[in-house]
């Protein structure tokens, strides 16, 4: 049991899920899903609101039991039965408002099998580790929501879970906390620990990620290394020119378009020194010429759309008589 | 964070269910509700002093209704002197009479005009002679009052007993009539105040948990232990919490009771003895409570609003409330198929059992309906559970938002 996507990780996988299904009331919201997460990797779960994120995470977890297919977590196929080394923070945060920050950590410890004493000392440890030495004992009620939610994420790590799953995790957070949040899941992946993270914002994908699934419309179109997922866009050429006309136009590929003084267009499939030797033998006269490997953004609206319209157009199917 | 080695271990359902009730009850024993949760057997009482003094308050208003009586002169007093005679013998049966007017000889009186009048709250008049009585009064109670009537003109005619003989009392604790009839009464209490409790603790438990979702911990819960343990860790502590309340309360009663001495009423002794009773009373208010409450946790945890959750659990209070009536109708019906329906029906069968408890001797069938009742907690908890997993954590957009984002997407 490991990981192939991208076809060079052999490392063993902390999750694998095979053709996960979950209907609500005729609605299929995760359609026939398959991931493999590597164990110690960062993996990033793309997607619009609604596509299936939150749902699929929650059968990972065991909130929810699939209607189909297979889920296998950290060497289980019921997640409760190991859910002492699993960290889950939900979308929607929440913590009981009259309790004390450490208290609130602790208990999340314990939710987890960590004994209460131990989660008091360790909770009152991360406040002061995380500068909020001074929350200790105020209750959650009393703090701003931006410190509620640290305190729930410090009691989402406080048993030390060898795969913590964050839903949404930087919604919310003003940008100072977002870069805290990235170098505390960095931290996490060099201690060794799996995190799975799903997210609508494509930067923290890219700058975190070893591997994504995108998923769009309850299916993954696209499930590997960030690098492949770029690779299925070709790469964008830009092209400036001393001759704004001549012989040379007529080796731009149709896609071809000016924008300011630049031409833009795909990366031939022939590649480009046929393309450069075309324009120096038409006198285009180069400027300058780059080309630019296409970005998770631009793979992301690429695959996800492509997917949404794929998804919609079934709809239109089965709706038609 | 690194913060030394992990000491984490996989709960069992129990382990996970009992790290939910510790937080409960503490959470709960600690906060305001627990204290009106204290002072909820008071309110009865007050209601019923502030009720009862209101209607006091109405009765002295009101006279209390009297019976006429127009006759000669002699006769009036004869009939007073009856009246008398017997009053004193029979008690309060006799009824009161009063003067409306001493007739003249050949005089007469309209007996309906002199009703009419103001001159007292007359519920009947007396005319004739005690030996040929006209009693003029109401449709509704003239019959009521006929026997009495007669009575005091039998007296007042001197063919009224002559001289009451004296009878002696051989005063016994209580008789067989007796003591089923006070044992009855004893199972109407306590099916009452077993109603009443758990009618309370599962609303109580079932505002618990809509808080619960309301500050959006419930998934968390639900992520790291099963929703099995969820439900009984919330029903328990909710338990532990009226345990606690009705030591309270059971101590309170006990330093009345001691102040009091023997001048509260004495509580008639139960089939199975009072502290077989008592045990019973809290193994079968436990069940009952775990029954209904496991219901209403199934109930809370579909609903999304404290709308919902009215919507979808008075229903299940009128039902409740149903069952509480069978128990009752039941109880007076031993031996037949009523009394057996009352018995299997989980949300019955505590009232039941708890009557039969006070009525009629033998322990070995509490045994078995204890048993089942556990049987159906278990049940009710796994269901609930179940129905959480299938029907509440959805997310994401309704079909209709979905095709409009992907209509969206794709263009």
């Amino acid at each position: 049991m490991t990981s192939n996507a991208g076809g060079a990780d052999s490392r063993p996988l902390a999750i694998e899920a095979h053709g996960l299904v979950k209907r609500f009331d005729g609605f299929t919201a995760v359609d026939g899903v398959n991931l493999s997460v590597p164990e110690g990797a960062i993996y990033g779960i793309l997607g619009p609101n609604g596509a299936g994120k939150t749902t699929t995470l929650r059968m990972l977890l065991g909130i929810i039991d699939p209607d189909a297919g297979v889920r296998r977590v950290l060497g289980s196929e019921r997640p409760h039965e190991i859910a002492h080394i699993i960290g889950y923070l939900p979308e929607e945060r929440g913590l009981y408002p009259t309790m004390k920050a450490y208290d609130a950590i602790a208990f999340l410890g314990a939710l987890r099998g960590l004994p209460l004493s131990e989660g008091r000392r360790r909770g009152k440890e991360l406040l002061e580790e995380h500068g909020l030495g001074y929350a200790i004992d105020r209750q959650i009620r009393q703090l701003s929501k931006g410190m509620a939610q640290q305190v729930q994420l410090l009691g989402t790590l406080v048993h030390q879970p060898r795969l913590v799953v964050f839903d949404e995790p930087f919604s919310g957070l003003d940008a100072l906390n977002q870069g805290k949040l990235e170098r505390m899941i960095r931290s996490l992946a060099e201690s060794g620990t799996t995190v799975i993270f799903s997210t609508h914002v494509i930067a923290h994908a890219e700058r975190l990620c070893d591997e994504v699934a995108i998923i769009a419309g309850g299916k993954v179109p696209f499930a590997g290394p960030v690098d492949v997922a770029r690779d299925r866009i070709r790469p964008q050429v830009r092209l400036e020119t001393r001759a704004a006309d001549g012989p040379w136009r007529k080796a731009l590929p149709a896609d071809a378009r000016h924008e300011g003084n630049f031409w833009l267009f795909t990366l031939p499939e022939s590649g480009i020194e046929p393309l450069l030797r075309a324009l120096i033998e038409g006198e285009a006269g180069i400027l300058s010429l780059s080309i630019e490997r296409a970005g998770l953004h631009d793979a992301f609206v690429a695959i996800a759309g492509e997917a949404a319209a794929q998804a919609l157009e079934q709809e239109k199917e089965e709706i038609r008589p | 964070m690194m913060i030394g080695q992990p000491r984490t271990g996989r709960l069992s359902t129990l382990a996970a269910a009992f790290v939910i009730a510790r937080r409960d009850f503490t959470a709960i024993l600690f906060s305001r509700s627990f204290i009106f949760f204290l002072l909820g057997p008071l309110f009865p009482f007050v209601i019923g002093a502030v009720a009862g003094g209101v209607g006091l308050q109405v009765k002295d208003s009101l006279q209390q209704p009297m019976l006429g009586v127009a006759m000669s002169s002699a006769d009036v007093d004869a009939m007073i002197a009856a009246q008398r005679v017997l009053a004193k013998e029979v008690g309060g049966t006799i009824p009161d009479l009063v003067v409306i007017r001493r007739l003249a000889p050949g005089e007469t009186i309209d007996p309906l005009a002199a009703m009419k009048s103001d001159q007292a709250n007359l519920a009947a008049i007396v005319t004739g002679t005690p030996q040929a009585a006209i009693l003029t009064g109401p449709v509704d109670r003239i019959e009521n009052w006929q026997g009495r009537v007669a009575l005091i003109a039998a007296q007042a005619s001197g063919n009224g007993p002559k001289a009451f003989p004296g009878v002696q009392l051989n005063r016994v604790a209580t008789s067989k009539v007796d003591e089923t009839r006070t044992r009855l009464v004893t199972a109407q209490v306590s099916q009452t105040v077993l109603f009443l409790l758990t009618m309370l603790l599962a609303g109580m438990v079932l505002s618990n948990l809509v808080e619960e979702k309301g500050n959006k911990i419930i998934e968390v819960l639900a992520a790291a232990v099963p929703m099995d343990a969820v439900f009984l860790g919330k029903l328990f502590a909710m338990l532990a919490v009226s345990w606690v309340g009705i030591a309270a309360w059971g101590l309170a009663g006990g330093v009345v009771w001691l102040a009091a001495g023997n001048s509260l009423p004495d509580f008639p002794d139960p089939a199975v003895g009072w502290p077989a009773f008592l045990l019973l009373s809290v193994v079968y208010f436990s069940l009952g409570y775990l029954l209904l409450g496991s219901l209403f946790l199934a109930i809370g945890s579909m609903a999304n609003t404290v709308r919902e959750v009215q919507t979808l659990s008075m229903p299940v209070t009128m039902l409740q409330l149903l069952n509480f009536f069978f128990a009752g109708f039941a109880m007076a019906r031993t031996g037949t198929w009523v009394e057996t329906a009352a018995m299997a029906i989980p949300f019955s069968s505590p009232f039941m059992m708890l009557a039969k408890a006070a009525q009629h001797e033998g322990l070995p069938i509490h045994g078995l309906l204890i048993a089942w009742q556990v049987i159906c907690v278990a049940l009710f908890v796994r269901a609930g559970a179940t129905l959480f997993k299938r029907r509440v954590m959805k997310s994401g957009p309704a079909v209709g938002a979905r095709r409009g984002w992907l209509r969206r997407f794709s263009t």
